[in-house]
């Protein structure tokens, strides 16, 4: 009985230290990784569930085909992931350490035929003056040797760079420790969304799932401005900010430009430019209306939408604006408003007016010129918001995997030993990666072993 | 003289490197081969100028940046550093016949970039003025350029396989005797995974840099991440089959060039088939 209890928890954690489970996970985590590439992922949109049938909804569903990345099934993958590569370190460390801390120092008969890199060399003195003679050759060409004398010969054994076989490891560690960093983020940090229009301030924010989440300071907008080139495409969208504790501006975080790729942190939480428009309340658009004939212009302050009458029952209204027309109307630039202008009697027309370009204004409407002379409408920028106490065990993580691939892949552990008998020296070299630059290594130093004289 | 001459001049010249390289697998001509590297060579030091007057161009245009911020720039760049890899392999392993298997790629590119793309030098969109923005694009790309090498050099592998495993006529033989032996090809295979397995990586971490940089978050699985994450997977799978018998050779060269299929469709199959952060500026 306790023989195949005990032979089935071997089998369980074979099972969990093999390489092929490593292969399979890879593989798996590759194959349905691609589900979520082509499947919506989230809040889904009406158009996408109108289009597929229920059944298959239902079953996608099920299976959080939708939020795959978070599906339990998903995560479990990893945890299994994770449980592969703590065994197989638990499991081959320990031999890995060994090899490192206690090498084979003595060669048997059978092992030196193993070598592909191997040379002799033929003395005639005394085996201990070779032994003397060899071990300084070695410390001097490649590193200082031990020495074990075994059956009247004397092993030599030098290696170099033997931690390097613990890159792999490290490796994997770093795996983990990236694992750890996320897991700290989902678990304290939060991520999410505010709207400030400009000339007022927030002291909380949007999260994911809708609450609103304090930030113990307030953030003042102070201006949002969008650049662009001239094709028309946005060169700039930049927030000016202001952080206030107790209703003061803090030292340093005054007037701080935020633009996409330049977020501004505070205490840990980080403003990121993410989006912007008009900000809704409030806003009134200023509109002068010369007479072509000559005279006084005479200007009007309305609302977005609201009707203006002039003197000769004349109404107009505006119907938008913007501060920026150039993604509109290629060529142009600065704020713009498109107004329909109703004469008494006649049917209704629209067109644009231009705040910088008067003399186009001027080519349309009748005998009444429509100007626009801007706004005091506000906008408002949307910013992401951002906190991860967790980002710095990622890349502490990562930094480990870029450093332990490294050492695994261009570093070799090289080891040499030579055997001292009466009358001859054999030296064999093997080295754990890059064979054939050990190899060139070793001829160089076979060169110079054949040359002593003992 | 324009870059856009130069690029002309380099897409025609891996074309003629390119039908040398099979004119020297049909002949076995061994000055042929020699021709071909050169040619190509010529092509990669051609490209190499041409890069440089673009970036120049944009400079002298007032929207300076890099030349590696839309497709059209990032599939040229794909080209350069793959020849590249092809100029450091020839000159250091001698095995020239790898050329035929992999000039192929960069011409492909070099001919799909000039004719059927937007060649224009664009102002780079806030989200892409960064720095962060070259090292990533150059760590992937270098990444990709190896890969696909390392299929070339696995499609030799499969086809010497194919060959010797069924019969050994002495055409095939001797076509065949051109390429390296099995256990070069694979350990090609394996050096030039090892050099773009890290340059995937370091790829991957400096987009996720960015990433949180930019927009507070490293992961959101969009798609082009998780795309990148699938062929680090491969790659992975890759260097641990190594490790366990009965995967080694046929299994490992098919796993390449799964890997590099996975790896052209994260790059190109993403932009074109799935929607994300990353599809370039229209
Ligand atoms: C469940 C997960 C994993 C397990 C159990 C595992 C296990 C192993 C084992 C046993 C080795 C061989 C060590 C030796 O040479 O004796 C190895 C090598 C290696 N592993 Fe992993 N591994 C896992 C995941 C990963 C992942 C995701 C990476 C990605 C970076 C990775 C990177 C490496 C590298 C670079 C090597 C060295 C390969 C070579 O030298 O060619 N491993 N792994």
């Amino acid at each position: 009985m306790a023989t195949t209890e005990r032979s089935f928890i071997d089998t369980v954690w074979d099972f969990f230290c093999s390489l092929k489970l490593t292969l399979g996970l890879l593989i798996s985590l590759a194959l349905t990784s691609i589900i979520g590439t082509i499947l919506p992922q989230g809040a889904l949109n009406p158009q996408y569930v109108a289009s597929i049938s229920q059944a298959k909804l239902q079953i996608y569903t099920k299976l959080g085909f939708f939020d795959m990345y978070h599906s339990w099934w998903f995560i479990a993958l990893l945890y299994v992931f994770s449980l592969n590569l703590v065994c197989c370190s638990i499991k081959r460390l320990p031999h890995v350490f060994k090899f490192i801390s206690d090498p084979t120092l003595v060669l048997g008969e059978g092992q030196r035929n193993s070598f592909s890199l191997k040379k002799e060399l033929a003395f005639s003195g005394p085996v201990e003056k070779g032994k003397e003679r060899l071990s300084e050759f070695l410390g001097k060409e490649f590193s200082a040797p031990v020495v074990t004398e075994h059956n009247g010969e004397y092993h030599l054994f030098a290696q170099k760079t033997a931690w390097c076989r613990l890159g792999v490891y490290v490796v994997h560690l770093s795996i983990l420790v990236v694992f750890i960093g996320a897991i700290i983020g989902s678990l304290a940090g939060y991520k999410g969304y505010v709207n400030i229009v400009e000339g007022t301030s927030v002291n909380s924010f949007d999260g994911r799932n809708g609450q609103r989440i304090p930030l113990g300071f307030d953030v003042l907008c102070e201006k949002f401005s969008v650049e662009f080139y001239p094709t028309g495409a946005p060169k700039e969208f930049k927030s000016i900010l202001t952080v206030l504790e107790n209703g003061k501006p803090v030292p340093g975080y005054s007037q701080v430009k935020v633009i996409v790729n330049e977020p501004m942190s505070y205490k840990g939480i980080t403003f990121y430019q993410s989006s912007y428009g008009p900000a809704s309340e409030g806003s009134e658009h200023f509109i002068s209306v010369t007479p072509r004939k000559g005279g006084a212009p005479e200007k009007f302050t309305v609302a977005e939408g609201a009707l203006g009458t002039l003197k000769d029952g004349t109404t107009f209204r505006v119907l938008e604006a913007t501060q920026e027309v150039r993604q509109f109307a290629p060529g142009f630039s600065g704020p713009a408003a498109r107004i329909e202008v109703t004469r008494k009697g006649a049917k209704p027309q629209t067109y644009i007016v231009f705040k910088n370009y008067p003399e186009v204004n001027a080519q349309r409407g009748d005998d009444l010129i429509f100007g626009y002379d801007g706004t005091n409408a506000k906008q408002f920028t949307g910013l992401q918001v951002a906190k991860d106490p967790g980002v710095w065990v990622v890349w502490l993580g990562c930094a480990l995997m870029v450093i332990g691939i490294f050492i695994a892949f261009f570093m070799s552990h090289k080891r040499v030993w030579v055997v001292v008998s009466k009358g001859h020296a054999r030296m064999y070299g093997n080295a754990s990666k890059n064979q054939a630059a050990f190899q060139m290594q070793f001829e160089d130093l076979s060169e110079k072993f054949t040359e002593i004289k003992i | 003289m324009t870059s856009s001459m130069l690029f002309n001049v380099t897409t025609f010249t891996y074309l003629i490197s390119t039908v040398v390289f099979f004119a020297f697998l049909a002949s076995k001509n061994k000055s042929l081969g020699l021709v071909g590297s050169y040619v190509a060579y010529f092509g990669l030091a051609v490209q190499t100028v041409a890069v440089g007057l673009r970036w120049k161009e944009s400079y002298d245009m007032g929207v300076g940046h890099a030349p590696m911020s839309n497709l059209y720039e990032s599939i040229v760049f794909f080209s350069w550093t793959i020849v590249l890899l092809f100029a450091y392999i020839d000159l250091r392993y001698k095995y020239r016949i790898i050329g035929a298997f992999v000039l192929p790629f960069a011409l492909l590119g070099m001919a799909w970039a000039q004719l059927g793309m937007n060649t224009g030098i664009e102002p780079l969109v806030p989200a892409l003025q960064s720095n962060w923005l070259l090292y990533h694009v150059i760590t992937c790309f270098l990444g990709y350029a190896a890969f696909a090498v390392a299929c070339g050099i696995s499609i030799m592998y499969l086809i010497k396989t194919a060959a010797e495993g069924t019969d050994s006529s002495a055409t095939a033989g001797g076509l065949m005797s051109m390429f390296p032996p099995l256990k070069v090809l694979d350990d090609l295979n394996y050096r030039a995974i090892m050099i773009g397995f890290p340059l995937l990586t370091l790829g991957i971490i400096t987009g996720a840099a960015w990433a949180n940089y930019a927009w507070g978050t490293y992961w959101s699985w969009d798609p082009k991440e998780t795309w990148s994450l699938i062929v680090w997977f491969v790659y992975a799978a890759f260097l641990h089959a190594r490790i366990t018998k009965g995967w080694v050779g046929k299994r490992a060269a098919w796993l390449s060039v799964i890997g590099f299929a996975a790896t052209i469709f994260c790059y190109l199959g993403v932009n074109l088939f799935l929607s994300g952060l990353h599809s370039y500026g229209k």
